[in-house]
């Protein structure tokens, strides 16, 4: 609020100097910014320190009078705590007269605070906006200083982003690393039995033994569980995606197209918990009342429910990326191929689609990825014993499955099975990892073919 | 076939209208195309030349929201009547385009694509030869002769820009439409197409759209002078050049709009 008026300020005074026929170096509005970034910059850094140090200085104010006193750290704390509790109305134990005027204290402390902070604020306010508002004349800079503002703003909230995924990618490698140190690479990369279940039963003040968990992470069942899964997931949505993108981008009408983008846009908003539900209570069941009536033994939760509607979840996305890739292969293709005599369905396979392909190949590495990286629909649909089968019809699991399993309930840090979660997150991470790259890549190149 | 003087009539339009949606973009167009001519059509840009050439085999068909109304004669075919075969017509009437168009793939499949489809060459030993005929007739040939596999877009513009005639001369067609196929070229690249084109004019009919009255002087036997959808005037090159009926044409001839 005070901001705007000191933007309004600067301006005036900026206008006023362009008025009285002085050339300024800056547009006015930059005389409005730099007020208002001086008003609002040192006011909020001293309200941040007051904030970060009012807590501290009361504690230090209050229990002061009571330091002589022998008491305990302990005891000085509660005593605190008991006034705070106290003083905001929801203390329940028995009121002592110490605490009593402590707490009287501590409310009078805090209303002090309150309005020495609100008056020092708003003089610093003030006297900030007067330096500033003195500076500005027709020929001080004040381009750069707000335009540096703006650039620091945006850096920080990029390194912020960074810096949070670095943060999250090192707690990964750590607890990985730690896993490791316990379960051996070869055991885990190339065992074929993954029963976590079994580092339950450990109790806790037995020494840890690593023979012992031999036979209990190996990540093959669960690896190719992810990965058959899909590979069924994909089997469903490339041709139907790819299809229904080609229809969309050459043969839809513009009316047509008006409509079906948007619609198939909110198919990919639907949480993948409602495909997940669907997928374990209406396709599985279903195909296992199918598969009974054949003959066939089909488990309810089976790898080709949890795919196949993976696989649906999929299509919007694969269909929207390749129509961007078809529509952005240039008109004057077309109309070559066209003035050649080719027909559209010609045109479509021997030039458009090669055209396009490079584009095309990127969104299905996107969806790929997408599935390896699907949580809720194998956890609801796919069971969670990790079988090492490839019958769609029976029941596998997969590394997001698993990490779920893992982690839902009581886990204790630094145990085997908790750090095995981070260890499957970490070759998920991986493996989505390098086909986002190659994925991003090729889609680059073939953007970079039509500039 | 008509007669007219020496040469035959290859193409003859009769008050063509052309419709963008409700905006008219040509008015009751009347103009006979000479067989083995070169025929270059100019006017100001926006003045409705590239959507007469599009007419002729067609291409107006691709944009929805384009009507073609009147005659087009070709070999005493109407081809705008409804029982005309649009492949056909296309393998008759090539066309090469503004800006260089090839197919991202190699120069080999570029020209081969038109005999493809229309099924014109038994073997690969024939294909070798349309290919062969082609690239030497758009005299492409040496430059690109080892380098048939590699792709069509990593030539020079000029070249590319031959390779895509070379490619309309692949079906033998009988006309062939260019639309200021120049444009984008630098003056050697420029001066090397247009050399092409008398060339071709022996074999081919040729339409050309150019913005370049100088090369429409240079190329062409027959001119036709387009203003605001409309053909003012058309004649032979020399005729329109030096003496035209119209004082428009005169105008746009002599630099004064445009
Ligand atoms: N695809 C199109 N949709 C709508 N209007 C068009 C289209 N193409 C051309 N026009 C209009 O038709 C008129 C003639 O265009 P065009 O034949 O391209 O002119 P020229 O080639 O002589 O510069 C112009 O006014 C143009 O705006
Ligand atoms: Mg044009």
């Amino acid at each position: 609020m005070l901001g705007f008026t000191s933007y309004y300020f600067g301006r005036k005074k900026a206008y006023t100097i362009q008025s009285t026929n002085k050339r300024l170096t800056a547009l006015p509005q930059f005389y409005g910014y730099y007020l208002a970034i001086w008003c609002a910059i040192p006011a909020f850094i001293i309200y941040s320190l007051w904030a970060i140090f009012e807590p501290t200085i009361v504690k230090l104010l209050i229990l002061s009078d009571y330091a002589n006193q022998g008491y305990l750290d302990d005891e000085l704390n509660l005593i605190y705590e008991k006034t705070k509790a106290l003083s905001r109305g929801q203390f329940t134990g028995e009121v002592t007269s110490l605490i009593q005027t402590s707490s009287e204290k501590y409310l009078n402390l805090r209303s002090i605070a309150q309005s020495s902070k609100v008056v020092i604020v708003l003089c610093i306010i003030i006297a900030s906006v007067a330096y500033a508002y003195k500076r500005i004349s027709s020929n001080n800079r004040t381009r750069e200083p707000v335009e540096k503002f703006f650039n620091a703003v945006l850096f920080t909230a990029s390194l912020a982003a960074i810096l949070t995924t670095v943060g999250i990618v090192f707690s990964l490698i750590f607890q990985t690393i730690d896993f490791f140190k316990v379960i051996p690479l070869f055991d885990f990369v190339f065992g074929t039995h993954w029963y976590p279940a079994k580092a339950f039963v450990r109790d806790s003040s037995e020494a840890l033994d690593p023979t012992m968990y031999s036979d209990t992470f190996g990540a093959v069942p669960i690896f190719a569980g992810t990965f058959f899964i899909a590979f069924i997931a994909m089997c469903v949505a490339i041709p139907i995606g790819l299809m229904s993108g080609i229809y969309l981008a050459e043969y839809a009408s513009y009316k047509v197209r008006q409509y079906a983008k948007p619609l198939i846009e909110i198919l990919a908003g639907i949480p993948t918990v409602v495909y997940g539900f669907f997928a374990a209570l209406t396709v599985g069941p279903f195909l296992k009342d199918i598969g009974t009536a054949m003959g066939l033994e089909v488990s309810a939760e089976s790898a080709l429910a949890a795919g196949g509607v993976m696989g649906i979840m999929i299509i919007p996305f694969i269909s929207s990326l390749s129509d961007d890739v078809i529509t952005s292969v240039p008109q004057s293709l077309r109309d070559g191929s066209y003035a050649m005599g080719a027909t559209k369905s010609e045109t479509i396979k021997k030039v458009i689609f090669p055209a396009a392909l490079p584009g095309i190949v990127g969104s299905i590495l996107l969806g790929v990825s997408r599935a390896i990286g699907e949580t809720m629909i194998v956890v609801m649909a796919s069971g969670l014993a990790a079988n090492l089968t490839l019958n769609p019809l029976e029941s596998t699991s997969t590394i997001t499955a698993q990490i779920v399993v893992i982690l839902i309930g009581d886990q204790a840090f630094g145990d085997p099975k908790t750090q095995a979660a981070f260890a499957l997150g970490m070759s998920l991470f991986i493996v989505t990892l390098c086909l986002n790259i190659v994925a991003l890549r090729v889609v680059k190149k073939y953007r970079e073919k039509y500039e | 076939m008509r007669k007219n003087g020496v040469n035959m009539i290859k193409i003859s339009a009769k008050n063509v209208d052309v419709f963008y949606g409700k905006k008219q973009a040509l008015f009751n167009i009347n103009l006979d195309i000479e067989e083995n001519q070169v025929t270059a059509l100019i006017g100001p840009s926006g003045c409705g030349k590239s959507t007469f050439l599009r007419c002729l085999n067609r291409m107006n068909d691709v944009i929805d929201i384009c009507k073609v109304q009147g005659e087009i004669v070709i070999n005493d075919f109407n081809i705008n009547d409804k029982g005309c075969d649009v492949v056909r017509l296309r393998e008759k009437i090539g066309m090469v385009f503004q800006k260089p168009n090839p197919f991202p793939k190699t120069l080999y499949e570029n020209i081969s694509y038109g005999p493809t489809i229309h099924g014109m060459a038994q073997s690969k030993q024939e294909m070798d030869e349309i290919v062969e005929t082609s690239l030497k007739k758009a005299a492409l040939w040496e430059e690109v002769k080892d380098r048939l596999h590699e792709p069509g877009t990593g030539l020079s513009g000029g070249q590319q820009q031959r390779l895509c005639i070379a490619r309309a001369i692949s079906v033998q067609p009988e006309v062939i439409l260019m639309d200021e196929p120049c444009s984008a070229l630098d003056p050697i690249a420029t001066a090397q197409i247009e050399e092409l084109i008398d060339e071709l004019k022996k074999e081919h009919t040729i339409i050309i759209v150019t913005h370049s009255m100088a090369q429409a002087a240079r190329v062409s036997q027959r001119t036709g002078f387009f203003h605001l959808g409309e053909l003012i005037e058309h004649g032979s090159t020399d005729k329109i050049f030096k003496n035209p009926d119209n004082t428009k044409t005169q105008d746009y001839i002599t630099g004064r709009f445009g």
